[in-house]
């Protein structure tokens, strides 16, 4: 019993402890955020909130280019998700569903593709940008990307299980363009597929880091993670102006996650763990 | 009679573009995959090739130098320092990580565990947010001055530690992002393979009088192996890239700092800030040789697991 009892603690011991340090930063982003930059240099450190959240938030948005990166960041989240989103499904669709010469040697071939390390290509990808005059411009951030390997892999494995081919068939007979049906029949379908898809590319843009850092030279076209760099080169003295940046830039992601974690969660494994 | 015969010949041509349209439908509908990874990925890939092989500053005319960038590369002290940099943090996050996400994920699937749910979205937290913000929060956690660590040593009466400075520290540090960002994801991919494994196992094993921890070696581990496999290397891929982690907490020169300039750090100052493109193909070039020799390693070790179990 008194056995049983002690591992019972230490398993919800280490369980908490796990919580304990996966929240704790973003609470401390908080109380960072809600202070002034003379409170952090108490000791003890100051760990409840303060009153200078909104100030902070109002400095932020208002003395860099904060809120145009914000906004800068968005579209292209956007563009290139819905880019992605379309591409992707309908040349997923069509490995799945349609039949034509070459197919299995054509997915093959896109699937050795991915295992091409990304750095090898950032190089001569800069200078072929440069080339083609779209270095600073959002074109070298999006169109590159606007189809992959991922996405069409895994809207394929989707479309073969989720759509009966009796339902195409069908469509089929009652006239219904090749493209129509991908369109208004199997798109339909996909949708929990492409909204895996759909968090995971937006994620993945509101996220990026190297490319744009080295694409993007004009401040005005900042995204927000360029912008949180730069707030840090010019608040490096002020911590809670810089975590206030921080944590607006984290907020709108975190808020994604909760509304479909468990999409995301089960997206993920599904890659890793097979049947 | 000859405008009949017109019109079937008109019939007859619209089914024959018709039939060609059908035919080509699939192929235009997976073009744009091809189409970029021609543009944007192949091209760039053969003029890496290229590259490697020549100096260029990127104004001036690309003169092809032999072997030389790779002769240099070999005896690059600093490349062997980028080296033994970012294997250190990948080994140093990697491995902890890897067991402690396997021991969480074990727990939460353990039957008496309520609400495992929370539990699994809370810890996968973390994976969400962006490498940036992690690495300037966990920067001011860290920091020398006043960071949280620093403080709550100075309260203890202990003296604080330069972190972000000290080449061993700043190892630490880097690491420590990376732990604390994907120790959830690790944890939600051991969980679901656990999940799967079947109750008979453990029931059986019971039954034939195993202990916890004969089982969890000797039924659990086993099983999940190809698992185990599957995060090792993506682990292994993801350390051997590590850049902004490194980029963001030591921005000035990375080659002073010694601990912070991983390979991909390297690669990214030469090419980028130094403007030798040459040179810096070649360092991707060995990262790729690293990655690919990191693969064949666990591509062998996971071919022999099959040929041990038939």
């Amino acid at each position: 019993m008194k056995n049983n009892r002690l591992s019972a603690i230490l398993i919800k011991g280490t369980l908490w402890l796990g919580v304990f340090f996966s929240i704790f930063p973003f609470y401390w982003m908080i109380v960072m955020a809600s202070r002034t930059n003379s409170d952090i240099y108490s000791i003890p450190p100051v760990l409840t909130f303060g009153k200078e959240l909104v100030k902070n938030i109002e400095t932020v948005l208002t003395s860099t280019q904060f809120f145009q990166a914000t906004l800068n960041t968005l579209f292209i989240a956007v563009v290139s998700t819905t880019l992605i989103l379309f591409f992707d499904s309908l040349a997923g669709y069509t490995f799945a569903k349609l039949k034509f010469k070459g197919r299995q040697f054509l997915f093959v071939f896109l699937l050795s593709t991915m295992m091409i390390p990304g750095q090898l290509n950032i190089i001569p990808q800069y200078i072929m940008m440069d080339a083609i005059g779209w270095v600073g411009s959002y074109k070298a951030l999006i169109i590159p990307g606007m189809v992959n390997a991922f996405g069409i892999f895994w809207i394929k494995q989707y479309c073969e299980g989720a759509i009966p081919n009796s339902l195409l068939e069908a469509a089929k007979i009652d006239g219904t363009t090749v493209f129509g049906t991908y369109w208004r029949i199997a798109l339909p379908i996909m949708k929990p597929a492409l909204a895996f898809l759909a968090i995971y590319s937006f994620m993945g843009a509101w996220n990026d880091y190297m490319w744009p850092l080295i694409i993007l030279n004009d401040p005005e076209k900042f995204t927000l993670m360029l912008a949180l760099t730069q707030l840090q080169g010019l608040y490096f003295t002020n911590y809670p102006l810089v975590i206030t940046g921080t944590l607006l830039a984290t907020i709108p992601i975190l808020l994604i996650f909760v509304f479909f974690s468990r999409q995301m969660m089960s997206g993920i494994t599904e890659g890793a763990v097979k049947e | 009679m000859e405008a009949t015969s017109k019109n079937e010949q008109h019939l007859k041509k619209r089914m024959y573009w018709n039939k060609l349209i059908d035919r080509a439908t699939p192929y235009i509908f997976i073009s744009p995959f091809y189409l970029l990874f021609i543009g944007f990925s192949l091209f760039p890939l053969i003029f890496a090739g290229i590259l490697a092989f020549s100096q260029w500053d990127g104004i001036g005319e690309i003169e092809f130098v032999g072997l030389e960038n790779f002769l240099r590369l070999i005896g690059d002290d600093v490349f062997w320092l980028s080296l033994k940099n970012t294997l250190i943090i990948w080994v140093v996050q990697t491995v902890p990580m890897l067991l402690i996400s396997l021991i969480v994920a074990y727990i939460i699937n353990l039957s008496v565990i309520k609400n495992k749910e929370f539990y699994k979205t809370t810890l996968f937290l973390p994976y969400v947010t962006s490498v940036v913000a992690v690495t300037i929060l966990f920067g001011l956690i860290f920091s020398n001055q006043n960071g949280l660590i620093n403080a709550l040593l100075q309260m203890v009466g202990l003296e604080p530690i330069s972190f972000l400075t000290s080449p061993f520290w700043v190892r630490i540090v880097i690491a420590a992002v990376g732990f604390w960002q994907y120790l959830g994801y690790n944890m939600i991919i051991y969980y679901s393979g656990l999940a799967k494994i079947p109750n008979d196992y453990y029931e059986a094993a019971i039954i034939d009088g195993a202990n916890k921890v004969q089982i969890f070696t000797k039924i659990t581990i086993p099983l999940l192996k190809p698992i185990i496999l599957f995060t090792v290397m993506m682990s292994t891929i993801g350390g051997l890239q590590v850049f902004a982690e490194a980029q963001i907490l030591v921005p000035s020169n990375a080659t002073a700092e010694g601990g912070s300039l991983t390979i991909v750090y390297y690669l990214y100052h030469t090419a980028f800030m130094q403007n030798n493109y040459g040179y810096g193909a070649t360092i991707s070039w060995g990262l790729v040789a690293i990655i690919l020799v990191f693969s064949i390693l666990n591509w062998y070790l996971t071919t022999r697991r099959i040929k041990g179990e038939e």
